[in-house]
């Protein structure tokens, strides 16, 4: 399920272009992230896994991508 | 003497010792020092990921979630609203639902923002996680995060990374004879003999970093603390004898040569 994307969105507080794919996923594996160890919100609200696949980024979405650092 | 069990938030763990991930040199520092310590409870903090260099090393590369329990915290939150959005991510990411509570009131003490950590717990109590609140040592304060149905209370010793070791011994024996839940002391800690301390005032157990991470040597002192949690915790079981303001005599007074 491909689009026509040319979208812009905040990812993890900067701005990014989204071009040709809106997919959740395919940002996810042009990030080139592990999977297993990052967790995702969208607008303010958590993305959950079992989702991922059919969620479809919208202009002026804001995006949080995280993981576990060393913190105390 | 019977088999002495950490019951925290439902499950069993062995060590009292649960030990944080900050401040350390590298990974490879981080991992030996967790392991000298022979903690199963390991903090992490939750970060945006780095976007621009994903090839960079991953904590969890060192420390395995199968063999450790990884506890994220919220450090580094101000607001209900971050801490409580914080949580949601770490358990979505996929180690459990036991998290450490941290709203921060202020930037130089770093100490709780109470109300705000109260109003955090309702809400993540109610959302089904196990929470471990990072809080003042103000017995009332412990006495409401029970009520909220609080997994543990997590009192400071002394500010985050302060080393000043117990500050309120009294304050702690207070929220230990009120207590309903397991007291965890959590921050401040300098050096084993504070660790010991704690341990033999009847806390449940102690969360340590910057004692660890910080000092000259932090696998030594990782070890050390190990010792100082377990030494205080039979020292507490043993029941310790009264302090006197005068002598009692350990040798027998009859028999002496004259």
């Amino acid at each position: 399920m491909s689009t026509d994307a040319d979208i812009q969105i905040m990812l993890n507080g900067e701005p990014r272009r989204l071009i040709g794919d809106a997919r959740l996923v395919t940002l996810v594996e042009n990030l080139a992230l592990k999977r297993g160890r990052i967790a995702i919100e969208i607008n303010g609200a958590v993305a959950p896994r079992a989702a991922w696949p059919e969620i479809l980024l919208k202009p002026g979405d804001t995006v949080e991508i995280v993981n576990f650092v060393g913190g105390g | 003497m019977k088999e002495d069990v950490f019951e925290l938030a439902g499950q069993r763990f062995t060590s009292r010792l649960i030990v944080g991930t900050g401040k350390y040199r590298d990974f490879a520092e981080t991992r030996a020092a967790i392991e000298a310590s022979g903690a199963e409870i390991v903090t992490v903090a939750v970060r945006r990921v780095n976007i621009t260099d994903p090839s960079q090393e991953n904590l969890l590369d060192y420390i395995d979630p199968k063999k450790y329990q990884i506890l994220p915290n919220t450090a580094g939150c101000y607001t209900v609203e971050e801490a409580v959005r914080t949580c949601r991510l770490a358990r979505e990411a996929g180690v459990g639902d036991l998290v450490k509570l941290e709203v921060i009131g202020d930037q130089r003490t770093l100490f709780p923002d109470v109300p705000a950590t109260l109003e955090a717990a309702r809400i993540l109590v109610k959302e089904g996680f196990r929470v471990l609140p990072y809080i003042t040592d103000d017995p009332v304060a412990c006495l409401r995060l029970a009520e909220i149905g609080c997994a543990a209370v997590m009192p400071l010793a002394a500010p985050i990374g302060s080393g000043m070791g117990i500050r309120n011994p009294y304050n702690l024996r207070i929220i230990l004879e009120q207590a309903k839940l397991p007291v965890i002391v959590d921050a401040g800690v300098g050096t084993a003999s504070d660790a010991a301390l704690a341990m033999e005032l009847g806390c449940d157990g102690l969360l340590i970093n910057s004692a660890i991470a910080s000092a000259r040597d932090p696998v030594a002192m990782a070890r050390a603390m190990r010792m100082g949690v377990e030494a205080g915790r039979i020292a507490y079981l043993a029941g310790r004898i009264e302090q006197k303001l005068y002598a009692t005599a350990s040798s027998p007074l009859g028999g002496l040569i004259r």
